[in-house]
C-alpha cells in the first residue's frame, strides 16, 4: 500500500491537528489495522478530556437534525461562552446480508461545512447490535486525543434495548417525538432508563403534551432509585446515583426538554442541560465512576475477544467443528459442548 | 476484527434537484458491500471535498444534471488534491454530452455513467480503481 505517514508520525500529526491524518487514523482504527492499533496506543495518554455525549432514540425522531443544531450552538454560543471544538460520530446500520451501508446522517449536518472546529464522521455498525459499532469507543478516543472538547455520538435509530451508548457516553440524551407509542412504551425497560436528558423533539406537532406527560410519569416512578445496569450478566450500579446520595447531594433527575430541531428551538436549553449534567457528574464524583465503568466495559470486551481467539487456537485443528457437528446432530447440548471443548483444550473457561 | 471496506461519497453538486439517480447508485453500491456516505442535494465543491476528507473515502461519485459539470468537476478535483487526497477516485453520473467525456477523463475522472448504465459496470470500475491504489 502507499505509505502516506510513518507509523509514529500518524499519532503526532493527529495531535498537531492535521485533519487528513486524523481521518486516515480513524479508518485504520475502525479497520483494526496494526497501524491503527499503534496509533491508538500512542494517542491514549492524551484522552480523557472530552465530554462524550450520546444521542439516541427511535428512527425518525430527529437525532441528526438535533446533533446538527447542537454542533451549531457549541460553535456559536450566545453571550460570554467561548466556542468549543465539536466532533460528531454518526452511526448507521450495516446490511446484514451484503455488509454494505448507506450512511445518511450528513444530509442533516450540512450547515457545518467549512468550519474547521467541527469534524463529522459517519460509521457503519459492521455487525454490532447495541446501536453503536464495536470500534466506536476507539474512534471516540482518537477524536478526544485530537482535542475535540465535545464529542456527540449519534446512535443508529434505536428501539428499546440498544443501550450500549450509556456505557460509552458521559451524558446520554434520549430523543423522543410525539406519536411514537403509548404510555406502556414509556414504562418498558431499556432505553428510557439510560436517559440523563430526555428530549421531546418535533414539539410543534400535535400530541406533544401527551408524550411529555407519559415520559414524566415514567420518570417519576423510576427516580430517585439507584440505577443498575446488567453488564455481562453482572449487575453494576450506574455511576453517580448512590455516591450522590451518600454525599447528601440531590440525585440527578433527568430533565425533559422540548425542541424543534429544524427551527433551532430549545437548543440553547438542551446545551445547558447537558452542561449541568456534566457539572453534576463532576461534583458528585460520578465522572470518575463513569470513566472507570466505561474503561472497564472496554477492557472486558477486549479481554473476551482475546480469550476467545486464544481458546480457539489452543484447540486441535477440527476439534471445534467436530463439537459443533455433534451439537447440530443434537448429541450435545450447547452447555455440554462447552464442557467438551474445555476438556479438549485443557483451558478452563 | 480486520475489515477493509470501500467507502464512497455520493454527492450532488450544483443546483439541480433531481437525486433519483444518485440514490439508485448509492443503493447499488450498498448492495455491493460498500459503505456509502450520502450527502444530499445542492452541495458546493468545498462541502464535498470537506466531507470526502472527514470521511476518508476511497471514491467520490458526483451526480450532475445541470450542465455545470465542466465547472464543478475540475473544482472538486482541485480541492481534493489541495487536501492531499489525490488518491480518491472521482466518477460521474447524470447528463454529460459526448464531447465533454474525453476532457473529463483527461482530468482524472475514472468513469462517466449516464442513464441506462448497468450497476455492475461502475461497481467493477470502482473496485478495480480502488484496488490499484491499495491504501
Amino acid at each position: 500500500m502507499a505509505v502516506e505517514f510513518g507509523e509514529t508520525d500518524l499519532a503526532q500529526r493527529v495531535l498537531a491537528g492535521d485533519r487528513l491524518a486524523l481521518a486516515r487514523t480513524l479508518s485504520k482504527v475502525e479497520n483494526g489495522t496494526v497501524e491503527g492499533k499503534s496509533a491508538l496506543n500512542a494517542l491514549f495518554p492524551h484522552t480523557g478530556k472530552a465530554h462524550l455525549v450520546g444521542i439516541t432514540g427511535a428512527p425518525g425522531t430527529g437525532k441528526s437534525s438535533l446533533v446538527n443544531q447542537l454542533a451549531l450552538n457549541y460553535r456559536h454560543p450566545s453571550g460570554e461562552i467561548s466556542p468549543r471544538r465539536v466532533a460528531v460520530v454518526a452511526v448507521d446500520p450495516t446490511s446484514p446480508f451484503t455488509g454494505g451501508a448507506i450512511l445518511g446522517d450528513r444530509i442533516r449536518m450540512r450547515d457545518r461545512a467549512g468550519d474547521q472546529g467541527v469534524f463529522i464522521r459517519s460509521m457503519a455498525t459492521r455487525g454490532s447490535l447495541g446501536g453503536i459499532a464495536s470500534a466506536t469507543a476507539a474512534v471516540v478516543q482518537v477524536l478526544d486525543a485530537a482535542g475535540f472538547e465535545v464529542i456527540l455520538v449519534e446512535t443508529v435509530g434505536a428501539g428499546q434495548s440498544e443501550v450500549d451508548i450509556a456505557r460509552l457516553a458521559h451524558t446520554t440524551v434520549v430523543v423522543e417525538a410525539p406519536g411514537f407509542g403509548d404510555d406502556i412504551q414509556a414504562i418498558k425497560a431499556g432505553i428510557l432508563e439510560i436517559a440523563d436528558v430526555l428530549v421531546v423533539n418535533k414539539a410543534d406537532l400535535p400530541g406533544v403534551e401527551n408524550t411529555e406527560r407519559a415520559l414524566r410519569g415514567s420518570l417519576d416512578l423510576a427516580h430517585p432509585a439507584p440505577r443498575r445496569v446488567m453488564h455481562h450478566g453482572q449487575v453494576e450500579t450506574l455511576a453517580g446515583q448512590e455516591e450522590a446520595s451518600t454525599q447528601a447531594l440531590t440525585p440527578w433527575a433527568p430533565p425533559i426538554l422540548r425542541t424543534v430541531a429544524t427551527e433551532g428551538q430549545g437548543i440553547a436549553e438542551l446545551v445547558e442541560a447537558i452542561a449541568s449534567h456534566r457539572a453534576h457528574l463532576r461534583i458528585s464524583g460520578g465522572w470518575e465512576q463513569k470513566e472507570r465503568w466505561r474503561l472497564q466495559a472496554e477492557l472486558d470486551m477486549l479481554v473476551t475477544s482475546s480469550l476467545v481467539s486464544r481458546f480457539r487456537l489452543s484447540l486441535a485443528p477440527g476439534a471445534y467443528d467436530r463439537v459443533l457437528g455433534k451439537m447440530l446432530e443434537r448429541q450435545l447440548s450447547p452447555l455440554q459442548a462447552v464442557e467438551e471443548l474445555e476438556s479438549l483444550s485443557g483451558m478452563s473457561l | 476484527m480486520n475489515y477493509r471496506k470501500i467507502r464512497v461519497l455520493i454527492a450532488k453538486p450544483g443546483l439541480d434537484g433531481h437525486d433519483r439517480g444518485a440514490k439508485v447508485v448509492a443503493r447499488a453500491l450498498r448492495d455491493a458491500g460498500m459503505e456509502v456516505i450520502y450527502t444530499g442535494l445542492r452541495q458546493t465543491p468545498e462541502m464535498i471535498a470537506e466531507a470526502a476528507l472527514q470521511e476518508d473515502v476511497d471514491a467520490v461519485g458526483l451526480s450532475i444534471l445541470s450542465g455545470a459539470h465542466m465547472a464543478l468537476v475540475p473544482r472538486v478535483l482541485e480541492l481534493l488534491k489541495a487536501n492531499g487526497q489525490e488518491r480518491v477516485k472521482v466518477f460521474l453520473g447524470g447528463i454529460v454530452p459526448d464531447e465533454d467525456v474525453s476532457p473529463l477523463l483527461g482530468m482524472g475522472v475514472i468513469g462517466i455513467y449516464g442513464p441506462g448504465t448497468l450497476s455492475d459496470s461502475y461497481i467493477n470500475d470502482i473496485r478495480n480503481a480502488v484496488k490499484s491504489t491499495g491504501a
